[in-house]
């Protein structure tokens, strides 16, 4: 097994024992990307010589060190919209192709305190529009499990980094299930925690209202590791909740007894694939019998939640997208004669179709007389919507249901039909629009792809979600299932 | 009925300071038309009265003092820029 | 056709915070250019806005002081519009929830007092300065002032001649003023108007199609650009024409509205709540936080200065319409000096000089203190008002006691009968014609002779005491 697909705690115990250095981490990360990268594809941008310099550097100061940050010497990749210092961040977006960030996105800052090694820059859809990693402005990130089919996205390079032991962990962006759809088709474990409870501070803008920045791990333990990291108040950030931030690892107690499982008949319906529904029931008998018990419920408005998604999702990311307009960074066009030719030819040569199609969307939806229409309507429905997870999540203690009505899907099967994508977010999407946590743990195989089971919790409370899905996972073996590459 | 028409399109497109060939904005349009058909399946629900939702937090009142910090050196704000004269960004003729 | 003129302004103010609206750079005006940026304000990816309380603050005190309600609770909007002086391509400002909404300001012209409403005052921020190219083949972009916290003030359309939005810009200002929160410098451009101007028959009620006149770098433009456009849509509605809606910009050379560009319906701003900030709620007890932070206003110094010193409508009107001038004259009196003399000389040789030397009074090494103490000196005879004007010059430009100047320059007035007497004698011997042109009738003769005295005591001899006795020494010749 290779040094960096064994867990946190296991590497930390041999980096302390000496059996191992960071040096020999960082190097078994890049080995394995020389391996495999060409395949999967999920690098946009390596920072190795950095990376390898700063593990030395940890290495010769482990010498008679005893405080070490919580991530110390662990191989890391970041998804390309989290701004790096110095270091090339695109989004994906041609548009920023040559664009180099001059200060640290806050996750960063933390990231760095922790002592993990920042590997490199991972693809994503363009601006994370996108659950496929086809809409990158460069190339498209490969399943590992089967490299006819996308990773999913649209943090697709960063689930395919984890799940093809090219890094032991990422972090992703979550604004319609990024995170968690891209965990389930990969096999990984990836958290969309509270809306504010991550800052935002330095995570390029999609939809202001719903992004948020996770953690994606091969197991649910090494997630609590590195959200505790990145979980927290940031003053930088006026969204972010100044709420204290649990000892996650210390919620990883496997005890589910008397836990109250919400199952949404919606969730469960008609578009879900039946091996996809037989893997959820399967596990939702596990949970059974380690003392949970489960009822049916009912979310009743989440038919609509898609369209309320793309509605609001897209008239944020229109104003947020604004800003690349070829003035003070990014690519510009030298075809524009007068500034109007300039932004427009900069904006559409730099942009992506589906980027220009949900910009084209936004900026409809909020121009004059049709406001109340789509974007204020969309907001009241956003109210319904979050109502139905208050009141069930009143009675319940989690909502489970399937990550993803599908397994993996081959690339370019989806890419023809906007909405036929659209649609494939409708089990992620409702949780953005009510602002909850939810994970996404690896449940089973169907035709050899990986089935995501989806643990959805209150505000604030991931404790409880890591709780569910740690015991879930210790009596199963589901996520110890790899790739083949 | 169509949703959206093409001129829409167009205006839309120059607000959002995007250019499209003919051919792309028939495309553009039709995808808009059907998106915008799926987003109608809103109308079912009775919003009378109901709150729109900005923040699903209820945080109020974020606010910072009025403490100078450390601006950037000029160089660095300009780092990015494609391109510059005399510490200052420059950029093509206002006039169309 | 007799027309009725309408005109609403729209006031920028910028905020004298010591940092930006949402981030922490520097407000200083004329720093070289980019270098008061940061990836905030420059709208690199992924940055956060994060309010200033003191931007906050500003609003709040601004809005009290024009007698405005204050929002119970306020949000910011997006408003969307590319142009390379924006850097995120949407300015932070607010739409339908601004922190000052239904105030006033009274003002006063040719002794007629009219009562002027404020629709609203909302905060946004600065954008970035552009300068042209000669040829206008490209421009640049200084972002330093991107992001200064602003107020826009919006008034009714209560306003009806060139003389009356005068007098509310200098009321408006005066007031802004008072409270600090803004320099209001229309040079360095805290303080910016746009004025819109219809016509409408008398007795309609409808209002006429309105033009925008921009580039009003004064209030004098001001009053100039609306006196001009009143009588060109005048001239165009009497032909049978129509007013277009269109922006305008007054050419101070040339002396008239030029247009800049026809409106085509209203722009399409395509605002909406900015999802990267929160509501702000403003409860009762930080409304008197702020209130408390208000001074005594100018139409309250105004009528005080009225019922308390006497002064006329007009004289307090003037020495309170700038704070600096009025706590000056206010200490002033508490060193002693005579109200109304105080004010003559504050009105008349002080602002004279500020306005030759373009300084403000604080800027002068002149204290209150030495001007009470200089008009205590002419008051008691020890200068005459002729040296005053030499002593007032010393203090105006080097500052200094007037006691101390007028004993070292030996300026102190020469009282002494015996004195005068004696050096009126000399003279007299030695003019014996201009003594016959008096006695033949001349009364001309006289004011030679005082001239004479007073040059031989180098100006310092009592006018008054040399008047009497040189009468009494020519009767006896």
């Amino acid at each position: 097994m290779s040094l960096i697909e064994q867990s946190v705690s296991a590497i930390h115990k041999q980096l302390r024992e000496k059996e191992i250095t960071v040096s020999d981490l960082v190097a078994a990360s890049y080995k394995r990307i020389a391996e495999v990268d060409d395949k999967v594809k999920a690098f946009l941008t390596l920072d190795e010589e950095n990376a390898r310099n700063y593990a030395k550097q940890l290495d010769e100061a482990l010498v008679g060190k005893t405080e070490k940050g919580i991530l110390y010497g662990l191989p890391i990749g970041i998804k390309d919209n989290i701004v790096t210092k110095g270091l090339r961040t695109t989004c994906a977006s041609k548009l920023l192709g040559n664009f180099e960030p001059v200060h640290d996105a806050t996750v960063m800052g933390k990231i760095r305190a922790s002592e993990a090694v920042m590997i490199g820059k991972l693809n994503m859809d363009e601006f994370a529009m996108g659950s496929s990693t086809e809409n990158s402005g460069f190339f498209r990130t490969r399943n590992p499990w089967n490299i006819d089919h996308v990773p999913g996205g649209s943090s697709g390079g960063s689930a395919a980094a984890v799940a093809a032991g090219e890094v032991l962990f990422s972090l992703g962006s979550d604004t319609g299930g990024s995170i968690r759809q891209p965990a389930s088709y990969c096999g990984v474990v990836g958290l969309k925690p509270t809306y504010g409870r991550v800052s935002r501070f330095g995570l390029v803008a999609f939809a202001s209202s719903l992004d948020q920045i996770g953690p994606i791990t091969r197991s649910v333990e090494d997630n609590a590791y590195l959200m505790q990291v990145i979980a927290g108040y940031d003053k930088m950030d006026s969204t972010s909740a100044n709420v204290e931030v649990p000892d996650y690892l210390a919620s990883l107690t496997c005890d589910v007894q008397g836990l109250k499982i919400a199952v949404p008949k919606e969730y469960l319906a008609e578009g879900v694939n039946e091996d996809v529904k037989n893997q959820v029931l399967a596990a939702l008998k596990v949970l059974e019998g380690l003392g949970a018990t489960w009822e049916e419920v009912s979310l009743p408005h989440s038919k609509y939640a898609v369209a309320t998604y793309y509605l609001l999702a897209s008239s944020e990311a229109s104003a947020n997208l604004a800003r690349f307009d070829g003035v003070r960074y990014g690519v510009r066009s030298d075809n524009g004669a007068n500034l109007i030719e300039m932004y427009k030819e900069s904006r559409s040569t730099g942009f992506g179709d589906e980027v220009k199609r949900r910009i084209m969307l936004g900026t409809f939806a909020l121009s004059s007389g049709y406001y109340d229409a789509y974007y204020k309507k969309a907001q009241q429905v956003r109210t319904l919507i979050k109502k139905d997870f208050d009141d069930v999540l009143e009675k319940y203690d989690v909502i489970i249901g399937p990550t993803a009505p599908t397994t993996a899907f081959k690339i370019g099967e989806k890419t023809k039909d906007p909405l036929t994508m659209y649609a494939n977010d409708i089990l992620t999407i409702p949780v953005n629009l009510a602002g909850v946590p939810a994970i996404s743990v690896p449940c089973g195989l169907s035709n050899g792809l990986p089935v995501g089971l989806q643990i959805i919790g209150k505000h604030f409370d991931e404790s409880t979600v890591y709780r569910v899905a740690h015991a879930f996972e210790q009596v199963t073996e589901h996520h110890k299932a790899k790739p083949q590459l | 009925m169509a949703r959206i028409t093409k001129e829409q399109v167009k205006h839309v497109a120059h607000l959002a300071r995007l250019s499209f060939s003919e051919e792309e904005m028939e495309l553009l349009t039709e995808q808009l038309d059907a998106i915008i058909g799926f987003a109608e399946q809103l109308n079912e629900l009775n919003t009378d009265g109901i709150e729109p939702t900005t923040h699903v937090l209820d945080v109020k009142n974020v606010l910072r003092e009025d403490v100078v910090k450390e601006s950037l050196a000029n160089e660095v704000a300009l780092k990015n820029a494609p391109d510059q004269q005399d510490g200052q960004v420059k950029v093509p003729s206002i006039l169309e | 056709m007799k027309f009725e003129t309408v005109v609403g302004l729209e006031v920028h103010v910028e905020l004298k915070t010591n940092t930006k609206i949402f981030c922490g750079c520097s407000t200083e005006f004329g720093a070289p250019p980019n270098t008061h940026t940061c990836p905030i304000c420059l709208g690199h990816p992924g940055v956060l806005p994060v309010l200033n309380k003191q931007a906050v603050e500003f609003g709040m005190k601004a809005s009290m002081a024009l007698n405005c309600q204050i929002a119970e609770i306020t949000k910011f909007d997006r408003k969307n519009y590319f142009y390379p002086d924006s850097p995120k391509a949407y300015q932070i400002s607010q739409f339908d929830k601004p922190i000052g909404e239904h105030g006033w300001i009274d003002i006063e012209v040719n002794g007629e007092k009219k009562r002027i409403g404020i629709t609203r005052i909302h905060l946004e921020e600065d954008a970035g300065k552009l300068t042209h190219s000669e040829y206008g083949d490209y421009s640049l972009v200084d972002f330093n002032r991107v992001g200064t916290p602003l107020i826009e003030i919006v008034s009714e359309p209560d306003i009806r001649t060139p003389e009356e939005a005068y007098a509310y810009l200098e009321k408006l200002k005066a007031i802004l003023e008072y409270t600090e929160v803004s320099d209001c410098k229309m040079e360095e451009g805290s303080l910016r108007c746009d004025a819109n101007i219809s016509l409408r028959p008398v007795g309609q009620e409808e209002f006429g199609t309105k033009a925008e006149i921009k580039n009003l770098n004064s209030f004098a433009h001001v009053r100039s650009g609306l006196a001009h456009e009143e009588i060109r849509q005048a001239q165009v509605l009497r032909a049978g024409g129509e007013i277009q809606q269109e922006t305008r910009r007054w050419d101070d050379v040339r002396k008239e509205t030029i247009l800049m560009r026809v409106k085509e319906g209203s722009e399409d701003y395509r605002y909406f709540p900015d999802p990267d900030l929160v509501d702000y709620h403003i409860d009762e007890a930080w409304k008197e936080r702020v209130r408390a932070t208000i001074p005594e206003l100018p139409d309250a110094r105004q009528a005080r200065y009225i019922s308390e010193l006497g002064l006329s409508s007009y004289d307090a009107g003037v020495l309170t319409q700038v704070k600096a001038i009025a706590d000056f004259f206010e200490q002033g009196l508490t060193h002693g000096a005579p109200a109304k003399l105080l004010a003559n000389w504050l009105m008349g040789e002080v602002n004279a000089y500020l306005k030759t030397a373009d300084k403000e009074i604080n800027d002068l090494p002149l204290t209150p203190e030495a001007l009470a103490k200089m008009i205590g000196l002419i008051e008691k005879g020890t200068i005459s008002s002729k040296i005053a004007k030499d002593v007032f010059k010393e203090l105006i430009e080097n500052g200094g006691d007037p006691e101390t100047i007028v004993k070292e320059k030996g300026l102190v007035q020469i009282s002494d009968e015996g004195e005068i007497r004696t050096m009126i004698i000399g003279i007299l011997d030695q003019n014996q014609p201009s003594i016959d042109d008096f006695k033949a009738g001349k009364e001309k003769a006289i004011g030679f002779l005082v001239g004479q005295v007073m040059k031989a005591s180098r100006g310092k001899a009592n006018p008054q005491l040399v008047n009497q006795i040189l009468l009494e020494e020519i009767k006896t010749r």
